[in-house]
Protein backbone atom coordinates (compact mmCIF):
# COMPACT_ATOMS: atom_id res chain seq x y z
CA UNK A 1 0.00 0.00 0.00
CA UNK A 2 1.09 3.57 -0.58
CA UNK A 3 -0.10 6.32 1.76
CA UNK A 4 0.71 9.98 1.23
CA UNK A 5 0.28 11.58 4.66
CA UNK A 6 2.31 14.74 4.18
CA UNK A 7 -0.29 17.20 2.92
CA UNK A 8 1.07 20.03 5.06
CA UNK A 9 4.31 19.80 3.05
CA UNK A 10 2.45 19.95 -0.21
CA UNK A 11 -0.55 18.45 -1.97
CA UNK A 12 -1.07 16.77 -5.28
CA UNK A 13 -2.84 19.13 -7.67
CA UNK A 14 -6.57 18.55 -7.96
CA UNK A 15 -7.58 17.31 -11.42
CA UNK A 16 -9.73 20.40 -11.87
CA UNK A 17 -6.71 22.59 -11.10
CA UNK A 18 -4.52 20.69 -13.57
CA UNK A 19 -7.24 21.18 -16.13
CA UNK A 20 -7.46 24.91 -15.50
CA UNK A 21 -3.66 25.15 -15.54
CA UNK A 22 -3.16 23.34 -18.83
CA UNK A 23 -6.12 24.97 -20.52
CA UNK A 24 -4.76 28.40 -19.64
CA UNK A 25 -1.20 27.54 -20.64
CA UNK A 26 -2.48 26.23 -23.95
CA UNK A 27 -5.17 28.69 -24.90
CA UNK A 28 -4.78 31.86 -22.87
CA UNK A 29 -1.13 32.42 -23.42
CA UNK A 30 -1.22 36.20 -23.82
CA UNK A 31 0.50 38.75 -21.64
CA UNK A 32 -2.20 40.54 -19.64
CA UNK A 33 -0.32 43.79 -20.19
CA UNK A 34 -0.61 43.54 -24.00
CA UNK A 35 -3.24 45.69 -25.64
CA UNK A 36 -4.18 43.25 -28.38
CA UNK A 37 -6.98 40.72 -28.25
CA UNK A 38 -4.80 37.83 -27.09
CA UNK A 39 -3.44 39.94 -24.24
CA UNK A 40 -6.85 41.21 -23.31
CA UNK A 41 -8.21 37.69 -23.02
CA UNK A 42 -5.48 37.02 -20.50
CA UNK A 43 -6.29 40.27 -18.72
CA UNK A 44 -9.94 39.24 -18.47
CA UNK A 45 -9.02 35.89 -16.97
CA UNK A 46 -6.67 37.57 -14.51
CA UNK A 47 -9.43 39.96 -13.46
CA UNK A 48 -11.94 37.19 -12.95
CA UNK A 49 -9.41 35.15 -10.97
CA UNK A 50 -8.79 38.13 -8.73
CA UNK A 51 -12.53 38.60 -8.23
CA UNK A 52 -12.99 34.96 -7.34
CA UNK A 53 -10.22 34.94 -4.75
CA UNK A 54 -11.55 38.19 -3.31
CA UNK A 55 -15.09 36.81 -3.05
CA UNK A 56 -13.88 33.68 -1.24
CA UNK A 57 -11.80 35.65 1.26
CA UNK A 58 -14.42 38.38 1.74
CA UNK A 59 -12.05 40.96 0.30
CA UNK A 60 -12.27 43.46 -2.51
CA UNK A 61 -10.43 42.54 -5.73
CA UNK A 62 -8.16 45.58 -5.30
CA UNK A 63 -6.86 44.01 -2.09
CA UNK A 64 -5.66 40.80 -3.78
CA UNK A 65 -2.07 40.54 -5.03
CA UNK A 66 -0.81 37.45 -6.82
CA UNK A 67 2.65 36.35 -5.66
CA UNK A 68 5.00 33.37 -5.93
CA UNK A 69 3.58 31.80 -2.77
CA UNK A 70 3.44 31.89 0.99
CA UNK A 71 7.05 32.90 1.60
CA UNK A 72 6.90 35.90 -0.69
CA UNK A 73 3.55 37.02 0.70
CA UNK A 74 4.83 36.77 4.27
CA UNK A 75 8.00 38.69 3.41
CA UNK A 76 6.17 41.46 1.62
CA UNK A 77 3.54 41.94 4.31
CA UNK A 78 6.07 42.06 7.13
CA UNK A 79 8.60 44.31 5.43
CA UNK A 80 5.93 46.72 4.18
CA UNK A 81 4.28 47.14 7.56
CA UNK A 82 7.57 47.23 9.48
CA UNK A 83 9.14 49.95 7.34
CA UNK A 84 5.93 51.98 7.35
CA UNK A 85 5.83 51.71 11.14
CA UNK A 86 9.47 52.71 11.44
CA UNK A 87 8.74 55.91 9.53
CA UNK A 88 6.38 56.82 12.35
CA UNK A 89 8.99 55.87 14.94
CA UNK A 90 7.44 52.47 15.75
CA UNK A 91 10.06 49.75 15.87
CA UNK A 92 8.45 46.98 17.86
CA UNK A 93 7.05 43.86 16.20
CA UNK A 94 5.01 41.25 18.05
CA UNK A 95 4.74 37.71 16.71
CA UNK A 96 4.75 34.14 18.03
CA UNK A 97 7.42 31.55 18.74
CA UNK A 98 5.82 29.05 16.38
CA UNK A 99 5.69 31.00 13.12
CA UNK A 100 6.97 29.51 9.88
CA UNK A 101 10.55 30.39 8.92
CA UNK A 102 9.17 32.64 6.18
CA UNK A 103 8.04 34.89 9.03
CA UNK A 104 10.73 34.17 11.64
CA UNK A 105 13.66 34.69 9.31
CA UNK A 106 12.17 37.93 8.00
CA UNK A 107 11.80 39.08 11.60
CA UNK A 108 15.45 38.13 12.25
CA UNK A 109 16.44 40.35 9.36
CA UNK A 110 14.34 43.21 10.76
CA UNK A 111 15.88 42.68 14.18
CA UNK A 112 19.34 43.18 12.66
CA UNK A 113 18.03 46.43 11.21
CA UNK A 114 17.10 47.67 14.66
CA UNK A 115 13.55 46.45 15.22
CA UNK A 116 12.60 44.99 18.57
CA UNK A 117 11.04 41.57 18.07
CA UNK A 118 8.77 40.09 20.74
CA UNK A 119 7.84 36.45 20.20
CA UNK A 120 4.86 35.36 22.27
CA UNK A 121 5.15 31.92 23.90
CA UNK A 122 2.54 29.25 23.30
CA UNK A 123 2.74 26.77 26.15
CA UNK A 124 1.93 23.11 25.92
CA UNK A 125 -1.26 23.61 23.92
CA UNK A 126 0.61 25.23 21.04
CA UNK A 127 -1.82 28.13 21.13
CA UNK A 128 -0.81 31.70 21.83
CA UNK A 129 -2.79 33.46 24.55
CA UNK A 130 -4.70 36.62 23.69
CA UNK A 131 -3.85 37.94 27.16
CA UNK A 132 -0.14 37.64 26.44
CA UNK A 133 -0.76 39.43 23.16
CA UNK A 134 -2.68 42.18 24.98
CA UNK A 135 0.25 42.76 27.33
CA UNK A 136 2.77 42.88 24.49
CA UNK A 137 0.93 45.06 21.97
CA UNK A 138 0.95 48.81 22.49
CA UNK A 139 0.79 52.04 20.51
CA UNK A 140 4.49 51.78 19.69
CA UNK A 141 4.01 48.48 17.94
CA UNK A 142 4.66 48.66 14.18
CA UNK A 143 3.15 45.29 13.36
CA UNK A 144 1.71 42.10 14.78
CA UNK A 145 2.07 38.78 12.93
CA UNK A 146 0.21 35.68 14.12
CA UNK A 147 -0.25 32.61 11.97
CA UNK A 148 -3.78 31.25 11.62
CA UNK A 149 -2.81 27.58 11.77
CA UNK A 150 0.56 26.06 12.54
CA UNK A 151 2.23 23.92 9.89
CA UNK A 152 3.78 21.39 12.26
CA UNK A 153 1.24 20.77 14.95
CA UNK A 154 -1.85 22.21 13.24
CA UNK A 155 -2.97 24.34 16.17
CA UNK A 156 -5.35 27.19 15.33
CA UNK A 157 -4.49 30.58 16.78
CA UNK A 158 -6.91 33.19 18.19
CA UNK A 159 -6.32 35.63 15.33
CA UNK A 160 -9.72 37.29 15.63
CA UNK A 161 -9.23 38.15 19.31
CA UNK A 162 -5.74 39.45 18.63
CA UNK A 163 -7.10 41.54 15.75
CA UNK A 164 -9.36 43.35 18.21
CA UNK A 165 -6.42 44.17 20.42
CA UNK A 166 -4.52 45.42 17.37
CA UNK A 167 -7.43 47.53 16.26
CA UNK A 168 -7.67 49.21 19.66
CA UNK A 169 -3.99 50.16 19.44
CA UNK A 170 -4.04 51.08 15.76
CA UNK A 171 -1.54 48.35 14.89
CA UNK A 172 -1.68 46.42 11.59
CA UNK A 173 -2.04 42.63 11.84
CA UNK A 174 -0.62 40.09 9.41
CA UNK A 175 -1.73 36.48 9.47
CA UNK A 176 0.07 33.62 7.73
CA UNK A 177 -2.94 31.56 6.67
CA UNK A 178 -0.97 29.22 4.40
CA UNK A 179 -2.03 26.08 6.27
CA UNK A 180 -5.58 27.25 6.87
CA UNK A 181 -6.96 28.41 3.55
CA UNK A 182 -8.90 25.68 1.78
CA UNK A 183 -9.10 23.65 5.00
CA UNK A 184 -10.99 25.82 7.48
CA UNK A 185 -13.17 28.88 6.80
CA UNK A 186 -11.08 32.00 6.26
CA UNK A 187 -12.66 35.42 5.86
CA UNK A 188 -10.55 38.54 6.21
CA UNK A 189 -13.36 40.59 7.73
CA UNK A 190 -14.29 37.98 10.28
CA UNK A 191 -10.61 37.65 11.17
CA UNK A 192 -10.05 41.39 11.13
CA UNK A 193 -6.54 41.08 9.69
CA UNK A 194 -4.84 43.70 7.55
CA UNK A 195 -2.63 41.29 5.65
CA UNK A 196 -3.02 37.60 4.91
CA UNK A 197 -0.72 35.15 3.13
CA UNK A 198 -1.89 32.03 1.32
CA UNK A 199 -0.17 29.46 -0.87
CA UNK A 200 -1.80 27.44 -3.66
CA UNK A 201 0.12 24.19 -3.25
CA UNK A 202 -1.32 23.55 0.21
CA UNK A 203 -4.85 23.10 -1.15
CA UNK A 204 -4.44 21.28 -4.44
CA UNK A 205 -3.12 24.16 -6.51
CA UNK A 206 0.25 24.54 -8.23
CA UNK A 207 3.51 25.23 -6.41
CA UNK A 208 5.16 28.63 -6.65
CA UNK A 209 1.97 30.63 -6.59
CA UNK A 210 0.00 32.35 -3.88
CA UNK A 211 -1.76 35.48 -2.74
CA UNK A 212 -1.08 38.40 -0.51
CA UNK A 213 -4.20 40.09 0.77
CA UNK A 214 -3.54 43.67 1.89
CA UNK A 215 -6.45 45.68 3.22
CA UNK A 216 -7.13 49.00 1.51
CA UNK A 217 -4.97 51.59 3.22
CA UNK A 218 -2.48 49.08 4.65
CA UNK A 219 1.03 50.08 3.58
CA UNK A 220 2.42 47.93 0.79
CA UNK A 221 5.76 48.26 -0.95
CA UNK A 222 7.08 46.00 -3.70
CA UNK A 223 9.75 43.37 -3.09
CA UNK A 224 10.31 43.06 -6.82
CA UNK A 225 10.77 46.19 -8.89
CA UNK A 226 9.98 46.42 -12.58
CA UNK A 227 6.75 46.59 -14.52
CA UNK A 228 3.44 47.91 -13.30
CA UNK A 229 1.82 44.52 -12.69
CA UNK A 230 -0.29 44.00 -9.57
CA UNK A 231 -0.92 47.71 -9.29
CA UNK A 232 2.80 48.45 -9.06
CA UNK A 233 3.22 46.20 -6.04
CA UNK A 234 4.69 43.11 -7.68
CA UNK A 235 6.56 43.38 -10.96
CA UNK A 236 6.79 40.53 -13.44
CA UNK A 237 4.49 39.01 -16.06
CA UNK A 238 1.76 37.17 -14.20
CA UNK A 239 1.90 33.36 -14.10
CA UNK A 240 -1.62 33.05 -15.39
CA UNK A 241 -1.76 29.23 -15.72
CA UNK A 242 -0.78 28.90 -12.06
CA UNK A 243 -3.19 31.60 -10.98
CA UNK A 244 -6.03 29.88 -12.86
CA UNK A 245 -5.01 26.54 -11.35
CA UNK A 246 -4.95 28.06 -7.87
CA UNK A 247 -8.40 29.59 -8.26
CA UNK A 248 -9.86 26.31 -9.50
CA UNK A 249 -8.33 24.49 -6.51
CA UNK A 250 -9.48 27.14 -4.07
CA UNK A 251 -13.06 27.07 -5.34
CA UNK A 252 -13.16 23.27 -5.20
CA UNK A 253 -11.61 23.12 -1.71
CA UNK A 254 -14.01 25.68 -0.32
CA UNK A 255 -17.02 23.99 -1.94
CA UNK A 256 -16.01 20.63 -0.46
CA UNK A 257 -14.84 21.99 2.87
CA UNK A 258 -17.68 20.77 5.07
CA UNK A 259 -17.59 17.25 3.69
CA UNK A 260 -13.82 16.91 3.71
CA UNK A 261 -13.58 18.42 7.16
CA UNK A 262 -16.03 15.87 8.56
CA UNK A 263 -14.15 13.07 6.79
CA UNK A 264 -10.77 14.30 8.04
CA UNK A 265 -11.98 14.75 11.62
CA UNK A 266 -13.08 11.13 11.63
CA UNK A 267 -9.75 9.90 10.27
CA UNK A 268 -7.82 12.20 12.58
CA UNK A 269 -9.59 10.90 15.64
CA UNK A 270 -9.11 7.30 14.61
CA UNK A 271 -5.42 7.88 13.94
CA UNK A 272 -4.76 9.76 17.19
CA UNK A 273 -6.63 7.30 19.34
CA UNK A 274 -5.16 4.36 17.45
CA UNK A 275 -1.58 5.54 17.96
CA UNK A 276 -2.22 6.24 21.64
CA UNK A 277 -3.70 2.78 22.11
CA UNK A 278 -0.93 0.96 20.26
CA UNK A 279 2.25 2.80 21.21
CA UNK A 280 3.49 3.38 24.75
CA UNK A 281 5.28 6.52 25.88
CA UNK A 282 4.05 8.80 23.15
CA UNK A 283 2.33 12.13 23.31
CA UNK A 284 0.23 14.19 20.91
CA UNK A 285 1.81 17.53 20.09
CA UNK A 286 -0.50 20.52 20.49
CA UNK A 287 -4.09 20.94 21.52
CA UNK A 288 -6.30 17.94 20.87
CA UNK A 289 -9.38 19.81 19.67
CA UNK A 290 -8.26 23.15 18.37
CA UNK A 291 -6.22 21.91 15.44
CA UNK A 292 -6.49 21.52 11.69
CA UNK A 293 -8.66 18.55 10.76
CA UNK A 294 -5.88 16.65 8.97
CA UNK A 295 -3.02 17.17 11.42
CA UNK A 296 -1.69 14.40 13.66
CA UNK A 297 1.66 15.11 15.32
CA UNK A 298 3.29 12.92 17.94
CA UNK A 299 6.51 12.56 19.88
CA UNK A 300 7.69 9.03 20.63
CA UNK A 301 10.17 8.50 23.37
CA UNK A 302 13.44 6.67 22.62
CA UNK A 303 13.04 7.15 18.89
CA UNK A 304 14.80 9.39 16.39
CA UNK A 305 12.52 10.90 13.77
CA UNK A 306 14.58 10.62 10.62
CA UNK A 307 15.11 6.90 11.05
CA UNK A 308 11.38 6.57 11.64
CA UNK A 309 10.58 8.44 8.43
CA UNK A 310 12.98 6.40 6.31
CA UNK A 311 11.62 3.09 7.60
CA UNK A 312 8.07 4.36 7.05
CA UNK A 313 9.02 5.35 3.53
CA UNK A 314 10.11 1.76 2.94
CA UNK A 315 6.59 0.74 3.97
CA UNK A 316 5.11 3.15 1.42
CA UNK A 317 4.23 5.82 3.97
CA UNK A 318 5.15 9.47 3.35
CA UNK A 319 5.27 11.56 6.52
CA UNK A 320 7.53 14.17 8.08
CA UNK A 321 9.35 14.93 11.31
CA UNK A 322 10.73 17.84 13.28
CA UNK A 323 13.91 16.05 14.31
CA UNK A 324 17.23 17.85 13.92
CA UNK A 325 18.33 15.38 11.30
CA UNK A 326 15.42 16.20 9.05
CA UNK A 327 15.80 19.93 9.55
CA UNK A 328 19.44 19.84 8.51
CA UNK A 329 20.47 21.57 11.74
CA UNK A 330 21.52 20.42 15.18
CA UNK A 331 18.31 21.55 16.82
CA UNK A 332 14.93 19.95 16.52
CA UNK A 333 11.92 21.99 15.42
CA UNK A 334 11.44 25.35 17.14
CA UNK A 335 7.72 24.61 17.33
CA UNK A 336 8.24 21.43 19.36
CA UNK A 337 10.67 23.23 21.64
CA UNK A 338 8.15 26.08 22.02
CA UNK A 339 5.47 23.70 23.29
CA UNK A 340 7.93 22.46 25.91
CA UNK A 341 9.25 19.28 24.36
CA UNK A 342 12.82 18.75 25.56
CA UNK A 343 15.41 18.05 22.86
CA UNK A 344 15.61 14.30 23.56
CA UNK A 345 11.90 13.92 22.95
CA UNK A 346 11.55 16.48 20.16
CA UNK A 347 13.96 14.41 18.05
CA UNK A 348 11.37 11.65 18.07
CA UNK A 349 8.56 13.49 16.36
CA UNK A 350 6.32 12.33 13.57
CA UNK A 351 3.89 14.52 11.63
CA UNK A 352 1.12 12.91 9.63
CA UNK A 353 -1.04 15.32 7.68
CA UNK A 354 -4.04 13.79 6.01
CA UNK A 355 -5.88 15.04 2.96
CA UNK A 356 -9.39 14.56 1.68
CA UNK A 357 -8.34 11.68 -0.58
CA UNK A 358 -6.98 9.60 2.30
CA UNK A 359 -9.23 6.70 3.23
CA UNK A 360 -10.10 4.79 6.35
CA UNK A 361 -8.25 1.75 4.95
CA UNK A 362 -5.16 3.91 4.66
CA UNK A 363 -5.48 4.94 8.29
CA UNK A 364 -5.77 1.26 9.20
CA UNK A 365 -2.54 0.68 7.30
CA UNK A 366 -0.85 3.57 9.15
CA UNK A 367 -2.02 2.07 12.42
CA UNK A 368 -0.52 -1.25 11.45
CA UNK A 369 2.85 0.08 10.25
CA UNK A 370 3.63 2.98 12.60
CA UNK A 371 3.66 0.86 15.78
CA UNK A 372 5.74 -1.75 13.95
CA UNK A 373 8.31 0.82 12.83
CA UNK A 374 8.45 2.58 16.22
CA UNK A 375 9.02 -0.82 17.83
CA UNK A 376 11.76 -1.61 15.31
CA UNK A 377 13.60 1.67 15.97
CA UNK A 378 13.21 1.23 19.71
CA UNK A 379 14.52 -2.35 19.49
CA UNK A 380 18.05 -1.09 18.88
CA UNK A 381 17.86 2.28 20.58
CA UNK A 382 20.21 2.61 23.57
CA UNK A 383 17.96 5.39 24.86
CA UNK A 384 14.98 3.05 24.87
CA UNK A 385 17.06 0.38 26.62
CA UNK A 386 18.08 2.85 29.33
CA UNK A 387 14.46 3.87 29.76
CA UNK A 388 13.43 0.23 30.08
CA UNK A 389 16.19 -0.51 32.56
CA UNK A 390 15.38 2.55 34.65
CA UNK A 391 18.73 4.20 33.92
CA UNK A 392 16.91 7.09 32.33
CA UNK A 393 13.56 8.54 33.34
CA UNK A 394 10.58 8.48 31.02
CA UNK A 395 9.41 11.94 30.08
CA UNK A 396 6.32 10.94 28.13
CA UNK B 1 11.20 20.82 8.63
CA UNK B 2 10.59 19.89 5.01
CA UNK B 3 14.26 19.11 4.33
CA UNK B 4 15.75 16.84 1.68
CA UNK B 5 16.49 13.26 2.55
CA UNK B 6 17.22 11.52 -0.72
CA UNK B 7 20.89 12.18 -0.17
CA UNK B 8 21.92 8.72 0.93
CA UNK B 9 23.95 6.34 -1.18
CA UNK B 10 22.73 2.83 -1.95
CA UNK B 11 25.28 1.52 0.54
CA UNK B 12 23.99 3.75 3.34
CA UNK B 13 20.42 2.69 2.63
CA UNK B 14 21.45 -0.97 2.55
CA UNK B 15 23.12 -0.74 5.98
CA UNK B 16 20.20 1.31 7.29
CA UNK B 17 17.61 -1.18 6.06
CA UNK B 18 19.63 -4.24 7.04
CA UNK B 19 21.87 -3.18 9.91
CA UNK B 20 24.67 -5.72 10.55
CA UNK B 21 25.60 -6.77 14.05
CA UNK B 22 22.74 -4.96 15.69
CA UNK B 23 21.95 -5.77 19.32
CA UNK B 24 23.72 -6.29 22.61
CA UNK B 25 26.43 -8.63 23.83
CA UNK B 26 25.63 -9.86 27.31
CA UNK B 27 28.86 -10.08 29.29
CA UNK B 28 30.68 -7.91 26.79
CA UNK B 29 34.40 -7.37 27.42
CA UNK B 30 34.07 -3.69 26.59
CA UNK B 31 31.23 -1.24 26.08
CA UNK B 32 31.47 2.25 24.65
CA UNK B 33 28.73 4.84 24.47
CA UNK B 34 29.13 8.19 22.73
CA UNK B 35 26.92 11.08 21.66
CA UNK B 36 23.93 12.35 23.57
CA UNK B 37 20.19 12.31 23.24
CA UNK B 38 19.99 16.08 23.22
CA UNK B 39 21.86 16.19 19.92
CA UNK B 40 19.75 13.37 18.56
CA UNK B 41 22.32 10.60 18.36
CA UNK B 42 23.78 8.04 20.70
CA UNK B 43 25.88 5.07 19.69
CA UNK B 44 26.69 2.15 21.90
CA UNK B 45 29.25 -0.50 20.92
CA UNK B 46 29.71 -3.85 22.63
CA UNK B 47 32.86 -5.89 22.02
CA UNK B 48 34.05 -9.38 22.80
CA UNK B 49 37.83 -9.84 22.82
CA UNK B 50 39.89 -13.03 22.65
CA UNK B 51 43.67 -13.00 22.36
CA UNK B 52 43.61 -9.42 21.18
CA UNK B 53 41.07 -10.17 18.46
CA UNK B 54 37.56 -8.69 18.28
CA UNK B 55 35.64 -11.92 18.06
CA UNK B 56 32.27 -10.21 18.27
CA UNK B 57 30.94 -6.68 17.92
CA UNK B 58 27.40 -5.41 18.32
CA UNK B 59 25.84 -1.98 18.35
CA UNK B 60 22.76 -0.06 19.40
CA UNK B 61 22.05 3.37 17.94
CA UNK B 62 19.57 6.13 18.63
CA UNK B 63 19.90 8.39 15.64
CA UNK B 64 19.20 9.13 12.03
CA UNK B 65 19.66 6.92 9.00
CA UNK B 66 23.32 7.76 8.57
CA UNK B 67 24.04 7.16 12.26
CA UNK B 68 22.55 3.68 12.03
CA UNK B 69 24.37 2.95 8.77
CA UNK B 70 27.69 4.29 10.13
CA UNK B 71 27.54 2.10 13.23
CA UNK B 72 26.57 -0.92 11.18
CA UNK B 73 29.44 -0.33 8.75
CA UNK B 74 31.93 0.26 11.57
CA UNK B 75 31.07 -3.06 13.22
CA UNK B 76 31.51 -4.85 9.92
CA UNK B 77 34.90 -3.22 9.40
CA UNK B 78 36.33 -4.22 12.77
CA UNK B 79 34.77 -7.59 13.50
CA UNK B 80 37.39 -10.35 13.48
CA UNK B 81 40.21 -7.81 13.44
CA UNK B 82 42.93 -7.29 16.05
CA UNK B 83 42.31 -4.46 18.52
CA UNK B 84 45.22 -2.51 17.09
CA UNK B 85 43.49 -2.43 13.72
CA UNK B 86 40.15 -1.46 15.20
CA UNK B 87 41.81 1.50 16.84
CA UNK B 88 42.97 2.68 13.46
CA UNK B 89 39.44 2.87 12.09
CA UNK B 90 38.76 6.45 11.05
CA UNK B 91 35.54 8.25 10.35
CA UNK B 92 36.91 8.86 6.88
CA UNK B 93 37.24 5.13 6.24
CA UNK B 94 33.68 4.54 7.47
CA UNK B 95 32.38 7.35 5.24
CA UNK B 96 34.25 6.01 2.24
CA UNK B 97 33.02 2.48 2.81
CA UNK B 98 29.48 3.86 2.88
CA UNK B 99 29.98 5.52 -0.50
CA UNK B 100 29.97 8.96 1.10
CA UNK B 101 27.69 10.88 3.46
CA UNK B 102 26.10 14.30 3.07
CA UNK B 103 28.39 16.96 4.60
CA UNK B 104 26.08 17.72 7.51
CA UNK B 105 25.93 14.00 8.39
CA UNK B 106 29.67 13.46 8.62
CA UNK B 107 29.52 13.68 12.40
CA UNK B 108 27.65 10.34 12.33
CA UNK B 109 30.75 8.59 11.02
CA UNK B 110 32.79 10.43 13.65
CA UNK B 111 30.52 9.01 16.31
CA UNK B 112 31.11 5.52 14.92
CA UNK B 113 34.86 5.98 15.20
CA UNK B 114 34.47 7.33 18.73
CA UNK B 115 32.20 4.48 19.77
CA UNK B 116 34.72 1.85 18.65
CA UNK B 117 37.51 3.61 20.54
CA UNK B 118 35.36 4.04 23.62
CA UNK B 119 34.58 0.31 23.67
CA UNK B 120 38.26 -0.64 23.30
CA UNK B 121 39.26 1.87 25.96
CA UNK B 122 36.69 0.36 28.30
CA UNK B 123 38.16 -3.07 27.63
CA UNK B 124 41.66 -1.83 28.42
CA UNK B 125 40.51 -0.16 31.61
CA UNK B 126 38.55 -3.17 32.83
CA UNK B 127 41.59 -5.38 32.34
CA UNK B 128 44.17 -2.90 33.61
CA UNK B 129 45.93 -3.06 30.28
CA UNK B 130 48.26 -0.12 29.88
CA UNK B 131 47.45 2.05 26.88
CA UNK B 132 48.78 5.05 25.08
CA UNK B 133 46.38 7.94 25.64
CA UNK B 134 47.22 9.54 22.33
CA UNK B 135 45.60 6.57 20.64
CA UNK B 136 42.29 7.52 22.19
CA UNK B 137 42.13 11.17 21.37
CA UNK B 138 38.83 10.56 19.79
CA UNK B 139 37.17 8.56 22.55
CA UNK B 140 38.42 10.89 25.25
CA UNK B 141 36.76 13.84 23.57
CA UNK B 142 33.68 11.78 22.85
CA UNK B 143 31.47 14.04 24.91
CA UNK B 144 32.02 16.70 22.31
CA UNK B 145 29.64 16.30 19.46
CA UNK B 146 31.96 17.20 16.64
CA UNK B 147 35.42 16.12 15.78
CA UNK B 148 37.96 18.36 14.07
CA UNK B 149 38.40 15.89 11.25
CA UNK B 150 34.67 15.82 10.79
CA UNK B 151 34.78 19.14 9.01
CA UNK B 152 36.72 17.73 6.08
CA UNK B 153 35.23 17.06 2.64
C1 LIG C 1 2.67 28.25 7.64
C2 LIG C 1 3.45 28.38 6.37
N1 LIG C 1 3.86 29.59 5.96
C3 LIG C 1 4.55 29.76 4.82
C4 LIG C 1 4.87 28.70 4.01
C5 LIG C 1 5.65 28.93 2.76
O1 LIG C 1 4.84 28.80 1.62
P1 LIG C 1 5.47 28.59 0.18
O2 LIG C 1 6.01 27.21 0.15
O3 LIG C 1 4.34 28.76 -0.77
O4 LIG C 1 6.51 29.64 0.00
C6 LIG C 1 4.47 27.40 4.40
C7 LIG C 1 4.79 26.22 3.59
O5 LIG C 1 5.79 25.57 3.69
C8 LIG C 1 3.75 27.25 5.61
O6 LIG C 1 3.37 26.04 6.03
Amino acid sequence: MFVYADHAATTRMLPIAVQAYTKTADLIFGNPSSLHTVGQRAQELLTSCREEVAAILGASPREIYFTSGGSESDNQALLSAAYAGAKKGKKKIVSTAIEHHAVLHTLKKLEKEGFEIVLLPVGESGIVSADDARRAIDRDTALVSVMLANNEIGTIQPVREIAEICKACGVPLHTDAVQAVGHIPVNVNELGCDYLALSAHKFGGPKGTGVLYARTGAPLSPLIEGGAQERNKRAGTEDLPSIAGMVAALKASVADMDASCAHLRKLQRKLIEGIEARISHCSLNGDRANRLPGNVSFCFEGVEGEALLLYLDDEGICASSGSACTSGSLDPSHVLLAIGRVHDVAHGSLRLTLGAENTEEEVDYLLEKIPYVVQKVRSFSPVWRDLQEGKRKFIL
Amino acid sequence: MEAEMSLYSEKVMDHFRHPRNVGVIENADGVGEVGNAKCGDIMKMYIKVENGILTDVKFETFGCGSAIASSSMATEMIKGKPLSEALELTNRAVTEALGGLPAYKLHCSVLAEQAVQAAVLDYYKRNNIPYDESQFKCALCAHEHDHPEGEEE
